[in-house]
C-alpha cells in the first residue's frame, strides 16, 4: 500500500513571496520521515505541497514535481481531490467538524463523501479508528455526543482517527503532538510505528528526541533570515543526523546553539 | 483547627474609599425632589419630563463630586461614563416604548375576529377588516422569499467561496448599491418591469414580491457573507485534506456549521421587508377584495393597507383611523414574532459545544 514520494526542485510561493526554495528529497515507503527545523522555515508550507493542500491559500503556488510511485502529482489533468484520498494529513491544530458527532467525525471522509458503508463495517472502522488513535476507552460512551465537546488533546486524536479512517498511503502530520499530554503523546508515537508497517509517514516536530525516538529519516529545514526562502539543509537517516551531521548547521541547530 | 491568619487592625493596602449604596439612591432621589421642585415653581405645573431632565442635569454632577470626594478620580470618571450610557440608553428606549404604548393602546380595539376575517368589500365605516391584506402580505413577502433565499444565499457562496479579482470586487460594489436603493426606486423598476414583459399597467402580487427581493436579495448576500467568513478555514481544509471536492465541502461542512445564523438572518431579512410600503403601492396596488392569485390583479398588502385607510377616510373618519392602527399592530405581531422565531432558531440549531 505504501509509495515512495519523490520530490525534485519544488519551490512554494504565497503570491510573490517564495516561503520554499528549491527543495529535492527521496521519501522512503513503510518508513517515517521527520522534519525538523526552525519555526516559519517553511516545513508546514512543503508538507502541504505533498497533498495538494499547498493550494488551497489564495495565491498560493508551486513549481517543481513531486512524483508518488512515479506519478507527479503536480502533472497536467491531475484532480487534487484524487491525490488527497491517497495522501491524509493531520494538521498542527486540531479541527473536527463542530456540527459532527464524534462518531461523525471519524468517519467523516466517506459521510462526506456519500460512500455508502454497511453499518456493521462502520462501527467496526470506527472502533478499529479511535482505538489505533488511543481514544477509543475515553469516548465510547459519548460516540454521538459533538466532537467539539473534547478535550484538546482529545481533539486532536479525534482527527488522527479521522485521518486514518480513510485508510491512506501517505499519512502526513503536522505537529500532531504539539497539544499532547505526554502519556498521549507515546500513544501517538507508538501508532506512528505500527502504522509504519504499512504506510508512508511524514511528520514535523520540534521534539527533537520525539524525532529521534520515531523517525528513521530525518531531514532539517532552514532559513537565512526573515523574508529569505527555507531551505532543505540537510536529510539523511536520523541515526546520522543526530550523531555526526554532514553540516555545522544541522549540529548546532540539533545541539541548541545558534548564532 | 486554628486560624492561620488573623485579622489585626492594620489597615488593608487594597482597600479605597468607597460611597456606600445607599448614597447613590438618596442623590438620586434628592435630585428628583429638587428638579421636580424647580420644575413647579420655575416653569408652569410639574412634567414628567422637564422634571427627568433637571434631575439628570442635577443627579450627574452631585454624585461625580461625591464620589470623587470619597473614591477617587477613576471611580468617579467611572460613574460618570456608567450614568452617562444609562441616560443614553433609557432616551433611546423612550421613542420605542411610546410608539408600542401607542399603536397597543388605539390598535387593540379593532384587534379583534372580525378584524382578521374580513376583507374590506362593501365596507363603508365601521366594521370591516384586513384579511385581504394579511394574505396579499403573507403571499408576497412568501414570493419575494423564495426568489431572495436561493440568489442571495448562492452570491454569497459565490463571493466567500469562488470569488476572486475584478468579478468578485464588481459584486461586492453592486451589492453594496443596492443595499442603498431607495425603496420606492424597486418599486419603479418591478412596475416598469412588469410593464415591458406582461404590458403596460401590469399591477399585481408578483410585481410586488419583485420590488420586495430587490430590496431583499443584497440583505440576504451581506448577512450570509458574512456568516460564511467566519467559518474557520481549517474546516475547509480538514474536509480537503479527506479528499472532499470543494462544492461537496461547501453543502456538507460549510453550509452546516453556518446555517443557523444563516437562517435568521433571511427571517431578519424578511422583517425588513415585511413593513415595506412605497415599492407596494406602486407594484401591488390597492384592492378592497381578496385576492390569492399573485398573478393577476392588484394585491392588497398590511403597510399599503394601514396607508389607505389612514390616507383615504370615509365620512366617519374614526372607523378607519381604528382600523389603521390595528393593521400597523398587526404588522408590529408578525415582525415581533419573526425576529422570535430568528433568535430560537439561531439559538437551537447552533453548532453544541456541550459534552
Ligand atoms: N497563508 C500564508 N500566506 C502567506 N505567507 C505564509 C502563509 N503561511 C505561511 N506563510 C509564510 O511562509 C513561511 C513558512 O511558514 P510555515 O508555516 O511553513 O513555517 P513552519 O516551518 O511550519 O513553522 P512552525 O514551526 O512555526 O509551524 C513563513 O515565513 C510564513 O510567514
Ligand atoms: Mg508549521
Amino acid at each position: 500500500m505504501s509509495k515512495r514520494i519523490e520530490v525534485n526542485d519544488l519551490n512554494c510561493f504565497y503570491g510573490k513571496f517564495k516561503a520554499v526554495e528549491d527543495v529535492s528529497m527521496t521519501i522512503q515507503p513503510r518508513s517515517v520521515t521527520a522534519f525538523i527545523g526552525p519555526s516559519g522555515c517553511g516545513k508546514s508550507t512543503f508538507l502541504r505541497t505533498l497533498n495538494r493542500m499547498h493550494e488551497v491559500i489564495p495565491g498560493a503556488y508551486v513549481e517543481g514535481e513531486v512524483l508518488i510511485d512515479g506519478n507527479n502529482l503536480y502533472g497536467p489533468g491531475v484532480d487534487p481531490v484524487n491525490v488527497r484520498r491517497q495522501v491524509g494529513m493531520v494538521f498542527q491544530r486540531p479541527n473536527p467538524f463542530p456540527t459532527m458527532s464524534i462518531k461523525d467525525n471519524v468517519l467523516a471522509g466517506y459521510r462526506l463523501n456519500k460512500e455508502r458503508m454497511k453499518n456493521s463495517e462502520a462501527e467496526a472502522l470506527l472502533e478499529k479508528s479511535l482505538r489505533s488513535a488511543n481514544l477509543w476507552e475515553e469516548v465510547k460512551n459519548r460516540l454521538d455526543k459533538p466532537g467539539s465537546g473534547l478535550s484538546g488533546g482529545q481533539q486532536q486524536r479525534l482527527c488522527i482517527a479521522r485521518a486514518i479512517a480513510m485508510q491512506p498511503e501517505v499519512l502526513l502530520m503536522d505537529e500532531p503532538c504539539s497539544a499532547l499530554d505526554p502519556i498521549s503523546t507515546l500513544a501517538v508515537e507508538d501508532l506512528v510505528q505500527e502504522l509504519k508497517e504499512t504506510y508512508t509517514i511524514v511528520i514535523v516536530t520540534h521534539n527533537m528526541q520525539q524525532a529521534a525516538r520515531v523517525s528513521d529519516e530525518t531531514a532539517f529545514f532552514n532559513i537565512a533570515g526573515t523574508g529569505a526562502p527555507g531551505k532543505l539543509i540537510e536529510m539523511s537517516s536520523t541515526e546520522k543526523i543526530f550523531s555526526t551531521p554532514d553540516i555545522k548547521a544541522t549540529e548546532d541547530y540539533i545541539t541548541g546553539r545558534f548564532g | 483547627m486554628t486560624a492561620l491568619s488573623t485579622t489585626t487592625d492594620k489597615v488593608n493596602p487594597l482597600t479605597a474609599g468607597q460611597l456606600p449604596a445607599y448614597v447613590t439612591w438618596a442623590a438620586l432621589a434628592g435630585a428628583l425632589i429638587v428638579g421636580g421642585l424647580l420644575d413647579t415653581t420655575l416653569l408652569s405645573g410639574f412634567d414628567p419630563g422637564t422634571t427627568a431632565f433637571a434631575a439628570a442635569v442635577i443627579y450627574l454632577p452631585v454624585i461625580y463630586l461625591l464620589s470623587r470626594a470619597v473614591e477617587g478620580r477613576r471611580r468617579a470618571a467611572d460613574r460618570l461614563a456608567t450614568n452617562l450610557v444609562a441616560g443614553a440608553f433609557l432616551l433611546a428606549l423612550l421613542p420605542l416604548i411610546s410608539l408600542l404604548w401607542e399603536t397597543l393602546s388605539t390598535g387593540l380595539p379593532r384587534f379583534d375576529a372580525k378584524f382578521f376575517s374580513w376583507s374590506m368589500r362593501n365596507v363603508i365605516g365601521a366594521g370591516g377588516g384586513a384579511i385581504h391584506a394579511l394574505y396579499g402580505t403573507l403571499i408576497v413577502t412568501g414570493i419575494a422569499t423564495l426568489i431572495s433565499v436561493p440568489i442571495g444565499l448562492m452570491t454569497a457562496i459565490y463571493l466567500v467561496e469562488y470569488g476572486r479579482g475584478a468579478l468578485a470586487r464588481g459584486i461586492t460594489f453592486f451589492v453594496d448599491v443596492m443595499t442603498g436603493i431607495p425603496s420606492i426606486v424597486a418599486g419603479l423598476f418591478a412596475y416598469a418591469l412588469m410593464a415591458i414583459v406582461f404590458g403596460p399597467g401590469t399591477i399585481n402580487g408578483l410585481a410586488g414580491s419583485l420590488a420586495l427581493s430587490v430590496l431583499m436579495i443584497p440583505i440576504v448576500v451581506r448577512a450570509t457573507e458574512e456568516l460564511l467568513r467566519i467559518v474557520p478555514n481549517e474546516l475547509r481544509e480538514a474536509s480537503y485534506a479527506l479528499g472532499v471536492p470543494k462544492w461537496r465541502t461547501i453543502i456538507s461542512v460549510v453550509l452546516p456549521t453556518s446555517i443557523s445564523g444563516i437562517v435568521s438572518g433571511v427571517i431578519l431579512a424578511i422583517a425588513r421587508i415585511i413593513g415595506e410600503t412605497a415599492p407596494l403601492m406602486i407594484a401591488a396596488g390597492f384592492t378592497n377584495s381578496i385576492n390569492t392569485n399573485p398573478f393577476a390583479n392588484p394585491m392588497m398588502t398590511l403597510p399599503v393597507y394601514v396607508y389607505d385607510q389612514y390616507a383615504h377616510p370615509g365620512v366617519q373618519r374614526e372607523f378607519y383611523t381604528e382600523r389603521a392602527w390595528a393593521g400597523a399592530l398587526t404588522l408590529i405581531v408578525l415582525v415581533m414574532v419573526l425576529n422570535l422565531i430568528g433568535r430560537f432558531i439561531a439559538q437551537r440549531f447552533a453548532p453544541k459545544t456541550g459534552r
